[in-house]
């Protein structure tokens, strides 16, 4: 025989490495523990607030660990990984000694290891091993798939055999896992999960996604017919409601209302209600009164664009709204973010609340300002995904579910009846075998000998 | 009768069972026992009646749906659900031992469910919740919660009771042997294994059916994941010879930990997730 090579010895040394049940022990005790921390420090927020929080030294180390997105971190997803290996090593390794189970090429039954199982159970018939057979026989066939009998040097010998294939079931929960990690790989190299924010009325091409990156370009338009919600009395949110129209090609391909749990698919792409929000509609109306005068002056203004303010005073820039701003406790609703730059000092921000004129009266400032004339709309705002690893993912689901309740609950079973003439008296012998499950196993023996006493 | 009071009547009387299983457990006396079955059998159906008169209430305010949509409606569950997998052990497995940890448990989330702090309130649901994969995404977690829960008990009594052969006398030593113990905890957590994995699928399914992703990594499902992953190893464990007994025991322990985190230690973790 040649001597095996360094390289025979070393994937010798890995295959074994992965094969064995302690080092699934060790990953899955090591997912568990190293997931708690992305659940105590929250994900993928801003860098500059981790920085503030954890102080210079602390943040360089979590992000070089890369703790502030953990799980897609090159060590988490190394774990996945080796649980991967090690499930599929692990499975090809026992695979062909358990398909020797499944598939024998002829069934054996050693009646030496029924006499000496635990859990067997003697009583004593008062017919003939003959009659007792044929009493049993009829019972027994019926609920054992194999069911065979043999005779021995004094009696009989019932053998019967059912659920070989039940060992199966630890393969389909360890291809479940296998299948989800695929779907999740295939959902995160071919998939996309993007948000856009549409106004009503108003439609758009294309969405962007989470972590700055680059947009994307979808083939066909969202539109946004409509958007409403409704609260119940107590002021809990009760619905969202999005009209969307799908536009392919200049024509509407697909309407729909699409709600929290009501999600529009097409093309392989979801749409999802996740949020809404309140914009203006149009050009705003800015007016300035002058105090010392009484003077008023109107300028059109649109939101981002400086302005000049009457008698060459500074400028004037909308900068922002919001739908509610809170203001010494009151809320104002509509209100707009504003900054004045005057010609000389300091720019000083302003807040003018759209449904409340004289507001800014209370600034102390030479001018009054308000805003006028500006419609809000609504926009809704959408999630956009596309996962083509979902079908994996779900078969998985069903494979573990399958898997789990066939290794749980099921197993595979022998029994032997022995049936021997002995003084004059016929005694039988019921004893089972399992390979796991033998509380289970014993449950089985003392119910059947409970009926098999009855028959004879 | 309300709903409401119905419930009270069932903490007292989930109460009342424990001090039948203490008693007779104590006192070695079997009819307090036999009383105790029909006092927790006769509080599991209380239970059923006040859910479903909940129901009934919810739709007679024009808010209908099922009551699994806050803290306190899935602890009035999670205690019938205990009620039950525990009758049905004693009935399988006839361990009448198995009422001392699971009824004072039952009892212990009732008493829990009527703290001013929980609100009792009917409400409607906000739209995430609108789905009837919250039904089935409540049941299953809880079915599995309540198997963990009597795991857990079970395993305490493993860890309590002397070991060797020293003196067996003390109360302690009458809870049944260790293969018995150790064998129900290892049913109790498979049982339990298969409806979690059940609740994370229907949970994940749910999610993918609102959000639009079936794993977002928020701290309730992850910590969900880690009592999974906790009792995988548990199952795994087993397999090796080695581990038997006491740290099966032990770690029975640390996942039922790992389940009373997931289902109140969250709320303290920033998500989407918090039953308020
Ligand atoms: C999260 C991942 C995993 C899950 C959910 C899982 C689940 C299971 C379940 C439910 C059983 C049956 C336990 C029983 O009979 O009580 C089992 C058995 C087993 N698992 Fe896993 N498993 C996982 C990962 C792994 C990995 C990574 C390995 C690789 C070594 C592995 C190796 C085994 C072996 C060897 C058995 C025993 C099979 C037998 O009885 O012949 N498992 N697993």
């Amino acid at each position: 025989m040649a001597k095996p090579s360094n390289s025979d010895y070393f994937t010798h040394r890995m295959w074994t490495f992965f094969a064995s049940v302690k080092l699934s022990v060790v990953i899955l005790l090591s997912l568990a523990v190293t997931s708690i921390i992305g659940t105590v420090i929250p994900q993928n927020e801003n860098l500059m607030l981790y920085h503030q929080k954890f102080g210079d030294m602390l943040f360089k180390i979590f992000n070089t660990l890369d703790i502030f997105d953990m799980y897609h971190s090159w060590w988490f997803r190394f774990l996945l990984c080796m649980l991967t290996v090690n499930i599929i090593v692990c499975s090809i390794n026992r695979l062909s000694s358990t398909w020797k189970i499944i598939f024998p090429k002829k069934p054996s039954f050693n009646i030496n290891r029924f006499r000496k199982a635990k859990n067997h159970q003697e009583w004593s018939a008062a017919n003939s091993p003959e009659v007792v057979k044929n009493a049993y026989t009829p019972w027994l066939s019926k609920r054992w798939a194999m069911f065979k009998v043999e005779s021995s040097e004094n009696g009989y010998l019932l053998f019967g055999e059912k659920g070989r294939w039940t060992r199966l079931g630890v393969y389909a929960v360890h291809l479940s896992i296998i299948l989800m990690v695929a779907g999740g790989l295939v959902g995160s190299i071919f998939g996309f999960n993007g948000f856009v924010n549409i106004p009503e009325g108003e439609s758009v091409d294309s969405i962007f996604l989470r972590n700055n990156q680059p947009e994307i370009k979808l083939d066909f338009e969202i539109k946004c017919d409509d958007f409403n919600f409704s609260l119940y009395e107590s002021g809990m949110p009760k619905e969202y409601r999005s009209s969307l129209s799908i536009i392919k090609n200049n024509q509407t391909v697909v309407q729909k209302d699409i709600l929290v749990n009501d999600p529009l698919r097409f093309e392989g792409i979801n749409i999802f209600q996740s949020s809404y929000g309140k914009m203006p509609a149009t050009d705003l109306t800015v007016t300035f009164t002058e105090k010392a005068s009484g003077l008023i002056y109107k300028k059109e203004a649109t939101m981002g664009t400086p302005i000049e303010m009457p008698g060459n005073s500074g400028t004037f820039i909308v900068e922002d709204f919001r739908p509610n701003f809170s203001f010494r406790g009151v809320n104002l609703s509509n209100t707009f973010l504003c900054k004045m730059i005057p010609g000389q000092g300091d720019p000083e921000h302003i807040i003018i609340p759209a449904d409340f004129p004289r507001f800014d009266m209370m600034r102390q400032g030479d001018f009054v300002i308000s805003i006028s004339n500006a419609d809000f709309k609504y926009y809704t705002g959408l999630q956009v995904t596309k996962d083509p690893g979902v079908p994996l993912v779900y078969a998985g689901f069903l494979f573990m579910i399958i898997g789990c309740y066939v290794t749980f609950f099921m197993f595979h079973q022998k029994i032997c009846i022995e049936i021997s003439a002995a003084d004059g008296k016929t005694s039988v012998m019921a004893a089972g075998i399992s390979g796991r499950n033998r509380p289970g196993m014993n449950a089985v023996i003392r119910r059947l000998s409970n009926q098999l006493k009855k028959l004879s | 009768m309300t709903s409401s009071e119905i419930f009270s009547i069932i903490t007292f009387i989930y109460g009342l069972a424990t001090l039948l299983y203490v008693f007779s457990w104590i006192f070695k006396k079997a009819l307090p026992g036999k009383i105790a079955t029909a006092v927790t059998a006769g509080g599991a159906m209380g239970n059923l009646a006040g859910i479903i008169l909940r129901w009934i209430e919810s739709y007679q305010m024009g808010i209908g749906h099922a009551p699994l949509s806050n803290l306190y409606e899935s602890l009035i569950f999670f205690a019938m659900t205990i009620a039950l997998t525990h009758l049905f052990i004693e009935y399988r497995y006839k361990l009448r031992f198995v009422g001392v940890v699971a009824s004072p448990i039952a009892f212990l989330v009732m008493a829990y469910a009527s703290l001013p702090k929980v609100n009792d309130a009917i409400q409607p649901l906000i739209p995430a919740l609108q789905s009837n994969w919250l039904i089935a995404h409540v049941m299953t977690c809880f079915v599995g919660y309540s198997a963990f829960a009597i795991a857990f008990g079970v395993s305490i009594m493993f860890l309590l009771k002397p070991s060797g052969n020293g003196p067996q006398s003390g109360i302690v030593s009458r809870f049944p042997d260790f293969d018995i113990l150790d064998d129900l905890t290892h049913q109790m957590v498979m049982f339990g294994f298969l409806f979690l994995s059940i609740g994370i699928i229907t949970g994940a399914v749910w999610a993918n059916q609102a959000w639009g992703r079936y794993w977002g990594w928020d701290p309730k499902e992850t910590w969900s994941l880690i009592t999974w992953l906790i009792y995988a190893t548990l199952l795994h464990a087993r397999l090796m010879r080695d581990w038997k007994g006491k740290k099966i025991a032990v770690l029975s322990c640390v996942g039922f930990f790992a389940v009373i985190f997931t289902y109140f230690g969250v709320n303290l973790l920033p998500g989407l997730h918090s039953y308020q």
